[in-house]
């Protein structure tokens, strides 16, 4: 037999008989599986997640559900089509042993595959100190269990609010708590709201909305202790300029973590930053090799973007999900030359205050932003963010029509600051520093070191340190 | 029935609000809000607002889907 009627041969032995195991059940893994099923994958498809519920949507559970209007376990995803699969909900994947090709389940079963989909997304950072993050009335939001607790906490009217953290959820979930005419304490440790994602210039026009709607947010510092009553509610925040906040309910919006840990040992790429894949979704092994039959999606995939001089992003958006998990798919029942990458426009929205804030592009790429139309006192408004003269970013506050438009030149590398657009335009489009935190700022230490000394032995070794 | 809306790519027309107004909901003057999972009564009405979507933005389950359980 030639070769090439071999490895077609292949292919259709694999879309036939296949295994092929997605690991996390959530935006990225439905939307691979129905993927996989488009593609003419006919082998056998388990999903693994840890949660107990089918795949549902997260956005809504920081508005929608907190405020009350819909039920937290009312957000479930529509599918596109029947995926066949066999569902191993309410077990976490603990384990993936690359060599004998099987996902290890918490329960101890093993689950063999030809092809793996890690999709394990991130989950909420916890309450730094273990003892307090006990206490009754301390929240995070990150599942719909979580949205659940969160809404009948704040449905039964407690006295004040204190949101740790005013990143995107925490400034959602302070304007559902001011929709519902709660008193609401914001801190935060940066000088701003929504400094990490969109610098200093946009923080202080949120900070100014969150004051505006009677939010008592707090800058500059951090909360250094929570303490309970008797019966370990908690009751009183300490912050780090020597004040104290009486409180009922606490919500840490602290960040996101990346479901990680179950995959060490395995040898890939994988640690504190995610999963480094190719931008076709294929895992790196740790010494920086592609591998063939490990794929990554989501949340957690870290991949080269050729907008951002090829630096590694993890895109924490919905749709890099949808559109991951169906590349991720096609790449893995197809050869070579039919592989697609996955190259988005990194996109992002969120809903506060009565105010539509979407994004497109990476904003902390950039060092500097004009504001390009519209107008900032009326909340109404675009910006671009550009480096060394290239528009790398753009954000619009309740003028999302115009998104497209600065995608567009995103996508083509336009000059920056962009020429004045024909509509509209802001008084003055002079940039200025967009003032995002210093990159620089070490967050954390390599967890990898190289290890042997012939050419043979070379390679790298995971090494995790005690967290 | 369950839906949902890419709001990357909606833009905020509304046109699909007053064609099912318990189910989508303008939050200010452009941030779209929704029943993820809306009765099942109400699937005309949100066949249509999906329907009227100039970007095509309201993703609804397929009605012959829905005995397929997790």
């Amino acid at each position: 037999m030639k070769t090439e009627a071999l490895v077609a041969d292949l292919v259709t032995e694999f879309k036939t008989h296949g295994r092929i195991v997605i690991v996390g059940a959530s935006l990225a893994g439905l939307r691979a599986a129905e993927a996989l099923r488009d593609e003419g994958f006919n082998g056998s498809l388990t999903i693994i997640g840890d949660e107990k519920h089918e795949p549902y949507d997260r956005p809504p559970l920081s508005k929608q559900v907190l405020k009350g209007w819909v039920r937290a376990d009312h957000t479930l995803l529509p599918r596109t089509r029947k995926v066949d699969a066999e569902w191993r909900l309410g077990v976490a994947a603990t384990g993936l042993d690359r060599k004998a090709k099987h996902v290890r389940l918490a329960n101890g079963d093993q689950i063999p595959f030809d092809r793996l989909l890690i999709a394990t997304g991130v989950r909420s950072r916890p309450w730094f100190n273990q003892k307090e993050a006990a206490l009754e009335g301390l929240f995070t939001l990150r599942t719909s269990d979580d949205a659940g607790r969160l809404q009948a906490a704040l449905a039964a009217k407690p006295g004040r609010v204190l949101i740790i953290g005013a990143g995107f959820i925490g400034s959602e979930m302070a304007s559902v708590c001011r929709e519902l005419g709660l008193a609401v304490t914001v801190a935060e440790r940066a000088e701003a709201p929504l400094v990490g994602a969109l610098g200093g210039v946009i923080g202080d026009i949120a900070a100014e909305m969150q004051r505006d709607h009677g939010v008592d947010l707090r800058t500059g510092v951090s909360v250094e202790a929570l303490e309970g009553d008797a019966k370990g509610h908690v009751r009183r925040a300490r912050l780090s300029d020597g004040t104290t906040l009486d409180v009922d309910v606490v919500m840490a919006s602290l960040g996101s973590i990346r479901n990680t840990e179950w995959l060490e040992g395995a040898g890939l790429a994988s640690g504190f930053w995610g999963v480094a894949c190719d931008a076709g979704c294929r895992a790196f092994d740790i010494h920086g090799i592609v591998t063939d039959s490990i794929f990554v999606a989501g949340d957690i995939a870290r991949a080269p973007h050729v907008l951002y001089d090829y630096q590694f992003l993890v895109l924490e958006h919905w749709d890099n999900a949808v559109f991951g998990g169906k590349v991720a798919a096609h790449n893995m029942v197809s050869l070579e030359p039919d592989r697609r990458p996955h190259l988005p426009l990194p996109a992002f929205w969120s809903g506060q205050f009565g105010v539509n804030i979407k994004g497109v592009g990476v904003g902390p790429f950039g060092d500097e932003i004009v504001i390009t139309q519209g107008s900032v006192k009326d909340r109404r408004f675009a910006a671009a963010y550009g480096r060394k003269g290239r528009i790398v970013a753009a954000v619009t506050f309740n003028h999302g029509k115009w998104l497209e438009y600065y995608g567009a030149m995103i996508e083509r590398s336009a000059p920056f600051p962009p020429p004045p657009p024909g509509y509209d335009q802001a008084g003055d489009m002079k940039p200025i520093p967009a003032r995002f935190p210093d990159p620089r700022t070490p967050t954390g230490f390599p967890d990898v070191v190289l290890t042997g000394h012939d050419p043979t032995d070379r390679g790298a070794e995971y090494r995790p340190k005690k967290r | 029935m369950r839906i949902v809306v890419d709001l990357n790519r909606c833009q905020g027309y509304a046109q699909c609000v007053p064609l099912a107004p318990t189910v989508l909901k303008l939050n200010g003057e452009e941030a779209l809000m929704y029943d993820p999972n809306p009765d099942d009564s109400l699937r005309q009405q949100v066949l249509r607002a999906a329907a009227s979507c100039p970007v095509q933005a309201i993703i609804v389950d397929r009605l012959d889907e829905k005995g397929e359980k997790a």
